[in-house]
C-alpha cells in the first residue's frame, strides 16, 4: 500500500474520534510505564509473595486454558457441525459467560458447588470433596470465564474450514472420529491456538469470578489480578509493578499470536 | 455388472430420478448442464448423501436400498473432486497413503504404494512437497492416485478437469484415458464437457433437470443429439419435425427437404459447417434454401459462428472474409442453403 500524504483519505470527522480512540487506549498503559519504580522492580519482583501470585496465575490460567481446550474444542465441533435440534439455544447458553459479569458467574458457581450447593453437598457427603476457597476453584472459576473465548473461536474456524477435505477424508476410508483427528484438526489448529491463547490470556486476568467463588488467600487461591488490587490499597508501588508484569505478560501473548498464529490463519 | 444405481432424491428444486448400471472396466459419463443432478448424483453413489429412495449395488454389495446406507467411509470407492483437495497439512505422498492408513495398512507399506503410485502418475520425487507446490495440473494427478491407490471397486470424477487451464486440461485429460483403460473397476466421469466424454468414456449418460434423457455411445450422441442442450455441446442445429417422404414439416411449419424416405416423428441434424450463406438469392440445385435474420456472431477461430433466427433457427458457420465481404453484422438479411444429402435424420 502507498500513502502520498499522512492521512489522506481519512475524514476528519473520523480521523479525530480515532485519534483520540488510541489515546485512550494507550494512555493509561503509558502512564503505568512512566511511574513504575524501575529502581525497586528487581526488589518488588522478588517478593516471595508477588513470585507466588505470578506462579499461582500461570499455572491456574494453563490448567483453566487445559480444561477448556478438552471440553472446549469438541463443544465447538457440535455447534458447528451436528445437526441437531436446539443447536441455537446451545450456542446461546454457551456464550452467556461471554456476557455475564464475572462476579455473577463466581456467585452462581458458589451455589452449585459450594458446601452447601447442589453438586457441592453431594462431593462432600460422597468423598470428601469441598471445592470453593482451593485452587482449583481459581482453575473452576477461570475456565466458565475464559472458556467461551476459545468455543467461539475455534467454532468460527470450523465454520471458516472447507468441509469438502471432510468429504475427501470419508471416500479414503476415514470415519467421522478419524477425519477430526486426522484432517478437520490439523485444518483449523491455527483457530485453535488462537483460542487458546485468547482463553489462556482472559483466566490469566479473570478477578471477578475467582474471588467470589475462590477467594483470596495468598498461595492458594490469591493470582496476580487480585494481589494487584489488595497491593493498591496498601502499597501502591508494589501494585504498579504486579501490574506492569501482567502487562508484559500480555503484550508477549499478544506477539506470540501474532507472528505465530494470526499472520497463518489466513493462509491455512 | 459392477454398479447397479436406481436412486430417486430431493434436492431442493431438483427431482432426481437416474437408472444406470456400468461394468467392471466400463467408463460411464454423465454429461448435463450445471444443476442437472450430477454431482448430487455421484455424492449419492459416494456415500456423502442419502437418497429418499433407490438402490446402490457396486460389485454385489449392497451400499443403498433406501431404508439402509452403508456410510461412505466403508464404501471401497475412490473420488476425485474438481479441485483436487490434497489435504494442505499433509504431504504428497502422505496424501495418496491416506486412504491406506486409514484401512489399515502399515506405514511403511502405505508409503511404498504411494510412492509407486506417485511414480506412475508422472510426479516422481514430489512425494515430499507439500500441496501448495504443485501446479494445478500435478496436484489433480496426485488427486487421482490417491483415489486409486486402493484399487477400489468404483471410481467416481466429478468435473476433474475443469479447474485446470486448457493446455494442462489436454495432457492431463490423455493420461487419465491412459489410467481408466488400466482400472478394473467401474468409473462414473461426471462432466460439462462433451470433449471430456468424448475422449474418455464408453458410454455418455446425458442429464437435464434430474432426468436421463439419452444415453449411448459417444458417437451415437455426437452423431444424433435428442435435445437441444446436447445438440449446442456438439454444434449441430437440432430440428423436430415429422417425416413427409423426402422431406422433413419442422413442427415450426417450414419443410426441410433430405436425402432419403422418412415417416413418423424425427429430428434433422444440420451441422454449422454445411450451412452456405448468400446475400442474394442464389440460383442452382440447392433444395433448402431460407431466408434467415443473423441475430448473433462469435469468432471461432478462423471462422464466425453465426446464429440464424428465421422460417428454420441454424447456426452457420463463415470464414471472418465472407462474414466481412457480407456485411454480416446481427440483425442482416441473408439466404441460407442447405444440400438435402448434409441433413442428418434419426427417429424421435
Amino acid at each position: 500500500m502507498s500513502r502520498t500524504r499522512e492521512g489522506a483519505g481519512v475524514p476528519v470527522p473520523l480521523l479525530v474520534p480515532a485519534a483520540l480512540g488510541v489515546a485512550f487506549l494507550v494512555l493509561p498503559l503509558l502512564g503505568l510505564l512512566v511511574r513504575t519504580p524501575w529502581s525497586e522492580l528487581a526488589g518488588q519482583l522478588a517478593e516471595p509473595a508477588v513470585g507466588e501470585a505470578l506462579r499461582l496465575s500461570l499455572v491456574s490460567a494453563t490448567l483453566a486454558t487445559a480444561l477448556s481446550l478438552v471440553l472446549g474444542v469438541p463443544l465447538a465441533w457440535v455447534l458447528a457441525r451436528s445437526r441437531a435440534r436446539g443447536r441455537s439455544v446451545l450456542r446461546a447458553l454457551v456464550t452467556v459467560p461471554l456476557v455475564l459479569p464475572p462476579v455473577v458467574g463466581g456467585v452462581a458457581l458458589f451455589l452449585v458447588l459450594g458446601r452447601q450447593g447442589i453438586v457441592g453437598s453431594w462431593l462432600d457427603d460422597a468423598f470428601g470433596i469441598t471445592i470453593p476457597f482451593t485452587t482449583a476453584a481459581v482453575v473452576i472459576a477461570e475456565t466458565f470465564v475464559a472458556m467461551p473465548f476459545l468455543v467461539i473461536s475455534v467454532e468460527g474456524a470450523l465454520r471458516a474450514a472447507d468441509t469438502r477435505f471432510e468429504d475427501v477424508a470419508a471416500t479414503l476410508g476415514a470415519g467421522r472420529w478419524t477425519t477430526f483427528r486426522r484432517v478437520t484438526l490439523p485444518l483449523v489448529a491455527p483457530g485453535v491456538a488462537a483460542g487458546a491463547v485468547l482463553c489462556w490470556a482472559r483466566a490469566l486476568g479473570e478477578f471477578g469470578a475467582t474471588i467470589t467463588f475462590a477467594g483470596n488467600f495468598p498461595g492458594t487461591t490469591q493470582t496476580m489480578p487480585l494481589a494487584v488490587y489488595l497491593a493498591l490499597q496498601r502499597d501502591p508501588d508494589a501494585a504498579i509493578v504486579l501490574s506492569v508484569v501482567l502487562l508484559a505478560v500480555s503484550l508477549a501473548t499478544l506477539l506470540l499470536l501474532r507472528d505465530r498464529w494470526l499472520g497463518r490463519t489466513g493462509a491455512a | 455388472m459392477s454398479l447397479q444405481a436406481s436412486v430417486g432424491t430431493r434436492r431442493g428444486g431438483l427431482h432426481l430420478r437416474v437408472d444406470v448400471e456400468v461394468a467392471d472396466g466400463e467408463v460411464l459419463a454423465l454429461l448435463g448442464p450445471n444443476g442437472a443432478g450430477k454431482s448430487t448424483f455421484v455424492r449419492v453413489l459416494a456415500g456423502l448423501l442419502r437418497p429418499d429412495e433407490g438402490r446402490v449395488v457396486v460389485g454385489g454389495e449392497v451400499w443403498d436400498d433406501g431404508s439402509t446406507s452403508r456410510p461412505a467411509h466403508r464404501r471401497a470407492l475412490g473420488m476425485v473432486f474438481q479441485d483436487a483437495l490434497l489435504f494442505p497439512h499433509l504431504s504428497v505422498a502422505d496424501n495418496v497413503a491416506f486412504g491406506l492408513r486409514t484401512r489399515g495398512t502399515r506405514r511403511a507399506e502405505a508409503r511404498a504404494a504411494a510412492a509407486g503410485w506417485l511414480a506412475r502418475v508422472g510426479l516422481d520425487g514430489l512425494g515430499d512437497r507439500r500441496p501448495a507446490e504443485l501446479s494445478g495440473g500435478q496436484a489433480q494427478r496426485a488427486a487421482l492416485a490417491r483415489a486409486l491407490v486402493g484399487d477400489p471397486a468404483l471410481l467416481l470424477l466429478d468435473e476433474p478437469l475443469s479447474a485446470l487451464d486448457a493446455r494442462t486440461r489436454l495432457t492431463v485429460r490423455a493420461e487419465l484415458r491412459r489410467h481408466l483403460a488400466g482400472f478394473r473397476g467401474g468409473t462414473v466421469l461426471v462432466t460439462h464437457d462433451p470433449v471430456d466424454a468424448m475422449a474418455l468414456a464408453d458410454r455418455v449418460v446425458v442429464l437435464e433437470e434430474g432426468r436421463v434423457v439419452q444415453a449411448g455411445t459417444p458417437v451415437e450422441v455426437a452423431r444424433r443429439p435428442r435435445t437441444d442442450y446436447v445438440a449446442r455441446l456438439v454444434g449441430l442445429s437440432l430440428l423436430p419435425g415429422t417425416g413427409e417422404g423426402r422431406s422433413v414439416r419442422l413442427d415450426g411449419g417450414a419443410a426441410v427437404a433430405v436425402a432419403e424416405e422418412v415417416t413418423g416423428p424425427v429430428f434433422a441434424a444440420i451441422r454449422p459447417e454445411s450451412v452456405a450463406l448468400y446475400a442474394t438469392r442464389p440460383d442452382g440445385s440447392t433444395r433448402n434454401l431460407w431466408r434467415e435474420r443473423v441475430v448473433g456472431a462469435t469468432p471461432h477461430g478462423a471462422t464466425v459462428r453465426c446464429e440464424l433466427d428465421g422460417e428454420v433457427p441454424l447456426v452457420a458457420d463463415v470464414t471472418a472474409t465472407s462474414f466481412a465481404e457480407m456485411g454480416l453484422a446481427p440483425g442482416a438479411e441473408v439466404w441460407a442453403g442447405v444440400k438435402a444429402s448434409e441433413v442428418a435424420v434419426y427417429a424421435r
